[in-house]
C-alpha cells in the first residue's frame, strides 16, 4: 500500500527571497488523521498548496496518492486531494452553491444526471441538502465553510486537506463543524490554530515553525508537552 | 502578499531615486506637458526630449530595456490616433479602393508618427517616475503640487486596495485550478467542459470579485467614517525643499521651457 502523501526534504522559497519551507519531510499513511499546528506565518498554508501541485518546487519531492508532482499528472492529483481553503470567499465563485459544487464534476466531463446526483449528496453529507439554489455570495459564515466541504466532497478525493476549518465560526457552528469532519472516513491532514479540534479529531500532529517540522507524534503526547508548546507560540 | 509583484516600483540607489518625489512628479508633468506641446514634424526637438528621456533611464538604474519596453504599454492608446492618417490634407501616398474610398497623405503619415512618438516619450518618462519613487511618496507630492485632495485619496485607496483585489482574485484562481481535476478511471472522457461554460465560470468569478468589491468599499468607508472622516483628507506637512532640489527642478524646468519655445518658433 502506497503512502497516501508522502514529502522528502522539500524546501520552497517564494519569489521575493522568503523562505517559507525548510526541509520538510513527513510522511502520511492512509486513513491517517494529521493535525498540522504553528504560529501564523509559519509555513503551513504554503506547505498545504504543494500538496495539490498550485505551488511547486524545485528543492525536494512531494508525492500524493502515490503520484509524482509532474505537470502531466496535476489533473489527477486534483483529483486525489480535496483542498479546502481558509477562506471560503476563495472557494466559492460561482453565482449559486449548485454550481460551485458541480464545477469540478462538470471539469472532469461527468454526464448531468451524475452530476446532479453528486451534488445532492455532497451537499446532504454537509447538512445543507436544500442549499442548491442559493446565493454563495449571500450566506453565513457557517454556510459557506459547509459549501466549501461540499464543494471537494463531491469530487470524492482519497485525503481531505483543510486550512483552518473552524476559524470564524461560532461555538454552536463549530461544534456541528467538526461532528461533520468526524463522520467523514478520508484521509485528513488539518492545519489549525484550534488545538481543541486537534485533541478531539485528529490522533497524530505536526508542528510547523519557521518553516521546519519540528516535531511530530501522537497528539497526546505533544499537547501535554508544554514547554514544546510555549516554545512554539502554541500554549492555550 | 502575492500582488506586491505588481508594485512598479524598484529600489536602487540612484540619483534619480534620492530626488524629492516632489522635483520628480513636477518635472514628469513637465516634460509631458513639453512633449504634447511640441509642434508636428519638430523631430530634432523630438529626438532632444528622447535623449533627455534616455539620460534619465540610464541615472535612475532602472535599466534603458526596462524603460523602453514598459513604455511600449502606450502603443494601444496611439491607435486612437490612426484617422489623422486619412484626415490630414496633403500629398497623397495611398489610396483605398471604392467602398473605404480613403487617402493616405504623407503629412497624415508624419503626424501619426509624431503622436506615437510623444505618447511613447511620455510614457518612458511616467515608467521612471513611479519605478524611482515609492507609491506614498507620490501621493505626498500630489498634495505638495495641489492636485485636489479628494482626487489623491482616491488614486490612495485604490493603490492600496489594488493588491488586496489582486491577491482576492489569485486566490480564486487558485480554488478554481485545485479543483480542476481529470478522474482517475475517466479514459476517453472530454475533461475540462465546454468553452461556454468555462467562460459562464470565469463570469461568475468577475462577478464575485465585483460584488466583493463593493461590500469591502462599504466596510473601508465604516471603518474611515469610524474614526471621524468627514470627507476632508488630511496629511502631515512635508518639509521644505533643499537648495539643491529647488536647483534641480528651476533647471529641468528651464531646459524644458526652451525646447517648447525653441518648437514653437522653428516649426509652430
Amino acid at each position: 500500500m502506497h503512502h497516501t502523501i508522502e514529502i522528502e526534504h522539500l524546501s520552497y522559497t517564494y519569489p521575493d527571497g522568503r523562505r517559507a519551507l525548510r526541509d520538510v519531510s513527513l510522511q502520511i499513511g492512509m486513513g491517517e488523521k494529521v493535525a498540522l499546528v504553528g504560529p501564523n506565518g509559519a509555513g503551513k498554508s504554503t506547505l498545504l498548496l504543494h500538496l495539490n501541485g498550485i505551488l511547486t518546487s524545485t528543492e525536494g519531492r512531494v508525492r500524493a496518492c502515490g503520484l509524482e508532482m509532474r505537470k502531466e499528472n496535476l489533473g489527477k492529483v486534483r483529483a486525489g486531494v480535496g483542498l479546502v481553503f481558509q477562506n471560503p470567499d476563495d472557494q466559492l465563485f460561482s453565482p449559486t452553491v449548485f454550481d460551485d459544487v458541480a464545477f469540478g464534476l462538470l471539469y472532469q466531463g461527468l454526464p448531468e444526471a451524475e452530476v446532479r446526483a453528486r451534488v445532492a449528496q455532497a451537499l446532504g453529507t454537509v447538512g445543507i441538502a436544500d442549499f442548491g439554489s442559493r446565493a454563495s455570495y449571500r450566506l453565513s459564515t457557517g454556510e459557506k465553510k459547509r459549501v466549501a466541504l461540499a464543494t471537494v466532497l463531491a469530487m470524492d478525493p482519497e485525503i481531505l486537506v483543510l486550512d483552518e476549518p473552524t476559524s470564524g465560526l461560532d461555538p454552536r457552528g463549530r461544534r456541528s463543524f467538526i461532528t461533520l469532519l468526524r463522520s467523514l472516513p478520508q484521509t485528513m491532514l488539518v492545519a489549525t490554530h484550534d488545538l481543541n479540534l486537534v485533541r478531539e479529531l485528529l490522533p497524530r500532529t505536526v508542528v510547523l515553525d519557521g518553516g521546519r517540522v519540528v516535531a511530530d507524534g501522537a497528539t497526546a503526547d505533544i499537547l501535554t508537552d508544554v514547554p514544546l508548546l510555549a516554545a512554539h507560540g502554541l500554549e492555550e | 502578499m502575492y500582488g506586491h509583484d505588481l508594485d512598479p516600483y524598484r529600489p536602487r540607489a540612484s540619483v534619480v531615486h534620492a530626488l524629492d518625489p516632489r522635483v520628480k512628479l513636477g518635472l514628469t508633468l513637465a516634460f509631458i506637458v513639453t512633449t504634447a506641446l511640441t509642434p508636428p514634424g519638430a523631430w530634432p526637438i523630438y529626438i532632444v526630449l528622447f535623449a533627455l528621456a534616455l539620460a534619465t533611464a540610464l541615472l535612475s538604474e532602472l535599466g534603458v530595456g526596462y524603460v523602453l519596453t514598459r513604455a511600449l504599454l502606450a502603443l494601444p492608446f496611439a491607435l486612437a490616433a490612426l484617422p489623422v492618417l486619412v484626415t490630414t490634407a496633403g500629398a497623397p501616398l495611398l489610396s483605398l479602393p471604392a467602398p473605404l474610398a480613403l487617402t493616405l497623405t504623407v503629412e497624415g503619415v508624419a503626424r501619426f508618427a509624431g503622436i506615437a512618438f510623444k505618447s511613447w516619450l511620455s510614457v518612458q518618462m511616467a515608467v521612471i517616475l513611479v519605478g524611482s519613487t515609492p507609491f506614498p511618496d507620490l501621493l505626498l507630492a500630489m498634495r505638495a503640487l495641489k492636485i485636489p485632495r479628494l482626487l489623491a485619496a482616491i488614486v490612495g485607496l485604490m493603490w492600496r486596495y489594488l493588491f488586496v483585489l489582486a491577491d482576492e482574485a489569485l486566490r480564486l484562481l487558485r480554488a478554481r485550478e485545485s479543483r480542476s481535476a481529470v478522474p482517475f478511471n475517466g479514459r476517453g472522457r472530454r475533461v475540462g467542459g465546454s468553452l461556454a461554460w468555462r467562460a459562464r465560470v470565469a463570469g461568475g468569478m468577475v462577478g464575485n470579485l465585483f460584488l466583493r468589491a463593493f461590500d469591502r468599499a462599504d466596510r473601508i468607508y465604516a471603518a474611515m467614517l469610524a474614526r471621524g472622516y468627514d470627507g476632508e483628507v488630511r496629511a502631515l506637512p512635508r518639509p521644505p525643499l533643499r537648495a539643491g532640489q529647488w536647483a534641480v527642478l528651476g533647471a529641468g524646468l528651464a531646459t524644458l521651457a526652451l525646447l517648447a519655445l525653441a518648437g514653437f518658433l522653428l516649426w509652430g
